[in-house]
């Protein structure tokens, strides 16, 4: 507010039918929610796409009962086809990548809070919200329809290298018009997501409330501020990317399809073309978008860890410089990916330096956590506990980027499962993490009522050492040599190896199980949870200033004026060890 | 489209500050960069992968367009300089910006009904390939700017604030795309 | 509950650490003349990176146990040293990480891969692909009928070497992306439709290896595989002499 005598209206009125109200919403709160319902529809889904491998990867020969409704020719009598195996691991990989890890501590957890945190009353252009979504919808419903057609979705992976996936059906099942849905399917996502980082951005530098300069910014808004920008230039480059894979297959040009190409016994009709091409523009948004997965993350885990510890960070600002630090560098790597592309040894020593020194900012976070514990006064509450879960999987899965990151140890351990265990535990596991600590966090917040915590407790005691048993296994058949996307292991050298595969999926079977405790504990709770106090976590930023859940326009008219800093935990404040930061009462001596 | 005018400046503390419409709009610029920056990168990569390719020569018209486009973004510079001073003259040099924006897009469309007389279509060869799609991408977020004018045009019928911030955004995006042109003509133009 | 989240840390801790200090399941034996390098490598960065992960947990462990909430009895401290012992110590810590022969012929395609040696003449013959005709076993495309150099061109389902001595392997693929790998070799390159990818090796022990295919390449992909023999000289001569006839 400028002035604050004068009445601002809202930008839209509070809705009054249905549809305005819960379906095509201008809200951001409805919005953020609907992201979050999306992205938990497509991980349950992804968890079953992954039940079904790590079963047929196990007992290969065995029926899945109910699988051949699911697709006649990839499971014929309930066994799946090996074929089927690559379509199923195509959809796994995409949906948890880009409709859960992307939707729903970003797009999700960020369009509900972050207005609020600034003081805002909704997001800069709530139309282009409201269509950012839908756009995400619609993406989601073309994925899904590839399951649904007769050649079932492409067998290519979610990384979709060319020209596996440009020539067409040639290549093998899934790759005509199951590739095409995939491809149309991810260019919507990069619109979706290209209108929400505007949005995000516009709204953080134009509509903070009075006294909320930058530096005043919790945590986790400066974590979604940070994560637009960088999905901004990543999204901007796979969008061109997918248009061009999308011309290649069904316009007839060459871009990524090289001359004299035989397959299945067909001269492909194409010349001059650049696979490697496509491994440029995918891994320049690729691995960018790996932070975009995790950075939501560690800004809504450094948010409640201060909430948990009673004490700020060591340095907030340390935590700021290191993230953008990480998104800087995350557009200096993206050829990391291709140490064994055939691409000039030179580039992988050039590309092997910037990836050895983003570890640095994100030791240096890692260690401000855990520095920052000492000392402190720790409350276990659910989401304190995945919190610090988090930590651990962060750990985890960041050492193993040590060995990835030379070209030498990994021209053994590229393509094998140690891969596979590092990018599901450091982007996977993490991200996860912070999405249900944020959860467990937010939940009385947006909807009222409070989970129940010694639910959310042995949720989280299950899958913390879950994730371990599965995951970590993960890096030793990676040592083995275990080459990964296989469907059935023939080789000899990989029998020996077959009874650790039994345990992990055993283990994920039972970690799988674990999440419906998480399920039933989030139904039960929106509706027959006890009823949330205004500020459950004795938190200090905006949207603990206002009701649970908040009014239509986030405070009920009132203007907020911000007085503070958003860390301010062990003080002596007039209600116990914290000072909100609209609370009026004089700032105390002590306190950052 | 309505929200990105209809917003009022809340958040500042200064009144300095600018828009939400205007750093929307210089977002945008960022993320099209990005997009085309990739392109044409692509292009480079794609010209040195190949043996086949084969330069076009580029259709005549299309300077013509160029000496079009930019005029256009004088006369919506002019637009915006008469302000909310003079409603009708604003107007007038609005509808003459809409109508070269039109100009340009049907002098587009001539060329590349040229190219294809000359039987050069999408998949005939990577260069025509790349002219397609760059052309074609550009002129789709041309008609964008047609239409954010449209809107401006209509909105200039009721004066207030906000119409300042509308008619600054659609200008830096109308300038941006005139500047994006130059660059592709050149990009498309020089063998590299 | 900060007492018992440690000792779940401290056994995941372990947990991880055992296997690999016991070498449960391991890299197979190196018999290359370059891999002894990389297994060096491959135990330091072990050794670093298994104590930064244990130590990190165990920290963890010890600062969560310590530091639990005793009803505000205690006010809330620093780290001594604060934010800039903690970056110093990550930036010493992550900085210490930071640094003619035989020439044989492969093609890999949807879904196996195939080995061209250039005969008696030392010289191989053009390709065409649009001869390559699986049914008559022209997996390369060659026409011996009209190029001199594919005559004596010998083709192989095998990758049969001499030990000892320096290898070129020309890659190329027919159709999509593939890879190979070969454990033993320490080896792992993805082939690239278009490009012609050189890779330079020597075998150092007799016996006989699978190379497999780790580059997502269709349904066939998990089955993709052929077998490196690494033979005697002799064994080598003994052999290209049988194939050639």
């Amino acid at each position: 507010m400028s002035d604050a005598s004068a009445p601002v209206a809202h930008q839209h009125a509070a809705p009054t039918g249905l549809l305005r109200k819960y379906v095509f919403s201008l809200d951001h709160k409805m919005i953020g929610k609907q992201y979050y319902g999306l992205a938990l529809v497509s991980v349950f889904l992804g968890m079953i796409l992954s039940w079904l491998m790590r079963f047929h990867l196990v007992w290969t020969n065995a029926a899945i009962p109910g699988l051949r409704l699911l697709s006649k020719n990839g499971a014929p009598g309930g066994v799946m086809t090996p074929e089927y195996y690559l379509s199923l691991l195509t959809m796994h990989g995409t949906l948890m990548v880009f409709f859960v890890l992307t939707n729903a501590p970003f797009a999700g957890f960020g369009n509900y809070f972050l207005p609020i945190q600034i003081g805002a009353e909704d997001m800069a252009f709530p139309r282009f919200n409201m269509m950012s979504f839908w756009v995400t919808f619609v993406a989601f419903l073309v994925l899904i329809a590839s399951f649904f057609i007769p050649d079932g979705p492409p067998i290519s992976g979610w990384t979709a290298y060319a020209p596996l996936s440009a020539v067409g059906k040639d290549a093998g099942p899934g790759l005509a018009w199951g590739q095409n849905l995939w491809a149309i399917s991810i260019g919507l996502f990069c619109v979706g997501q290209l209108l929400g980082s505007l949005n995000f951005i516009a709204t953080t530098l134009d509509l903070r409330t009075k006294g909320m300069t930058l530096s005043r910014l919790p945590i986790s808004t400066w974590a979604w501020f940070i994560t637009s920008c960088i999905g901004l230039l990543a999204f901007a480059v796979l969008l061109p990317a997918c248009v061009l894979l999308i011309l290649d297959r069904v316009a007839g040009t060459s871009f990524f399809i090289p001359a004299g190409l035989v397959i299945s016994d067909h001269l492909q009709p194409h010349s001059g073309g650049s696979p490697l091409l496509w491994q440029h523009l995918f891994w320049f948004f690729g691995h960018p978008e790996v932070y975009i997965a995790i950075v939501p993350a560690m800004g809504i885990v450094s948010h409640i860890l201060m909430a948990s510890m009673r004490k700020p960070l060591l340095s907030v600002k340390v935590v700021y410089g290191s993230m953008i630090a990480i998104g800087f560098l995350s557009y200096m790597v993206w050829g990391h990916h291709m140490f064994l592309s055939g691409m000039n040894p030179f580039s992988a020593l050039v590309f092997s330096f910037p990836t050895l020194i983003i570890t640095i900012p994100a030791t240096i976070i890692t260690m401000i956590w855990i520095g920052s514990i000492y000392g402190a006064n720790l409350r276990f509450h659910t989401p304190a506990l995945f919190s610090l879960g988090f930590v651990s999987v962060f750990v985890a899965g960041g050492v193993s980027g040590f060995f990835l990151a030379q070209p030498s140890l990994d021209i053994y351990l590229h393509g094998t499962y140690f891969v596979v265990g590092h990018f599901h535990m450091v982007m996977g596991v993490a991200a996860i993490f912070g999405i249900l600590a944020g959860t467990y966090f937010w939940f009385p917040k947006m909807s009222g009522r409070m989970m129940n915590d010694t639910l959310g407790k042995i949720h989280f005691w299950l899958t913390f050492i879950g994730v371990y048993c599965i995951f970590m296994p993960f890096h030793f058949l990676g040592f083995a040599g275990n080459v990964r996307r296989y469907s059935t292991f023939v080789d000899d050298y990989l029998q020996p190896l077959l009874p650790l595969h039994k345990f992990i999926s055993i283990a994920a079977f039972l970690t799988g199980a674990a999440q419906l405790i998480f399920l039933y504990n989030l139904i039960y709770s929106r509706f027959k949870g006890a009823p949330a106090p205004e500020n459950p976590w004795e938190a200090t930023s905006l949207e603990w200033s206002t009701t649970s859940p908040p009014p239509f326009d986030n405070f009920g008219g009132r203007h907020v004026v911000v007085k503070r800093g958003p860390n301010e935990y062990g003080v002596d404040g007039a209600h116990g060890d914290f000072i909100m930061q609209d609370s009026p009462e004089p700032e105390p001596a002590a306190g950052d | 489209m309505s929200s990105m005018a209809l917003q009022p400046d809340r958040g500042s503390q200064s009144p300095a500050q600018t828009s939400p419409a205007l750093s929307g709009v210089w977002v945008a610029v960022a993320a099209i960069t990005m997009s085309f920056a990739a392109f044409t990168s692509s292009l480079i990569i794609r010209q040195a992968s190949g043996n086949d390719w084969r330069h076009l020569a580029l259709p005549g018209i299309l300077y013509l367009n160029t000496v079009i486009l930019l005029a256009s973004s004088l006369t919506v510079e002019t637009a915006r300089r008469k302000g909310i001073s003079s409603l009708a003259s604003m107007r007038f040099w609005l509808h003459l910006t809409l109508t070269l924006g039109a100009a340009f897009l049907a002098g587009q469309a001539f060329a590349w009904h040229r190219l294809r007389t000359e039987g050069l279509y999408l998949a005939t060869s990577p260069n025509s390939s790349f002219f397609y799609v760059l052309t074609v991408l550009h002129a789709l977020h041309i008609l964008g700017g047609l239409c954010a004018f449209i809107y401006v045009i209509r909105r200039t019928a009721s004066a207030s604030l906000w119409r300042v911030a509308a008619i600054d955004a659609a200008a830096v995006y109308w300038h941006f795309l005139a500047g994006l042109w130059v660059y592709l003509l050149l990009v498309l133009r020089t063998r590299l | 509950m900060g007492k018992l989240l440690a000792v779940v840390l401290l056994v995941i801790a372990i947990g991880s650490a055992i296997p690999i200090l016991m070498h449960t399941w391991w890299m197979p034996e190196d018999i290359s003349s370059h891999g002894y390098m990389i297994d060096k490598q491959m135990s330091e960065t072990m050794a670093e990176s298994g104590i930064a992960f244990v130590a990190a947990q165990l920290v963890l462990a010890g600062f969560v146990a310590m530091f639990g909430d005793k009803k505000n009895g205690r006010k809330a401290t620093h780290l001594p040293g604060g934010a800039k012992a903690v970056v110093i110590a990550a930036i010493a810590l992550v900085g210490t990480e930071v640094l003619a022969p035989l020439p044989i012929q492969v093609q890999a395609e949807q879904f196996g891969f195939y080995f061209r040696y250039a005969g008696p003449d030392g010289k191989f013959g053009p390709l065409h692909p649009d001869k390559i005709d699986e049914g008559n076993q022209n997996f390369f495309g060659l026409d011996p009928a009209n190029d001199v150099e594919s005559r004596d061109d010998i083709i192989a389902a095998s990758l049969v070497i001499p030990v000892n001595k320096p290898i070129s392997l020309m890659m190329h693929a027919k159709d999509v992306g593939h890879s190979f790998y070969v454990r033993e070799l320490r080896i792992q390159q993805d082939f690239v439709p278009g490009l012609d990818i050189p890779m330079h090796f020597t075998a150092t022990k007799v016996g006989k290896y699978e190379i497999v295919c780790t580059q997502l390449c269709g349904l066939g992909h998990y089955n993709m595989r052929a077998y490196l023999e690494v033979k005697s000289q002799e064994d080598f001569d003994q052999w290209l002499k049988q194939q050639s006839q």
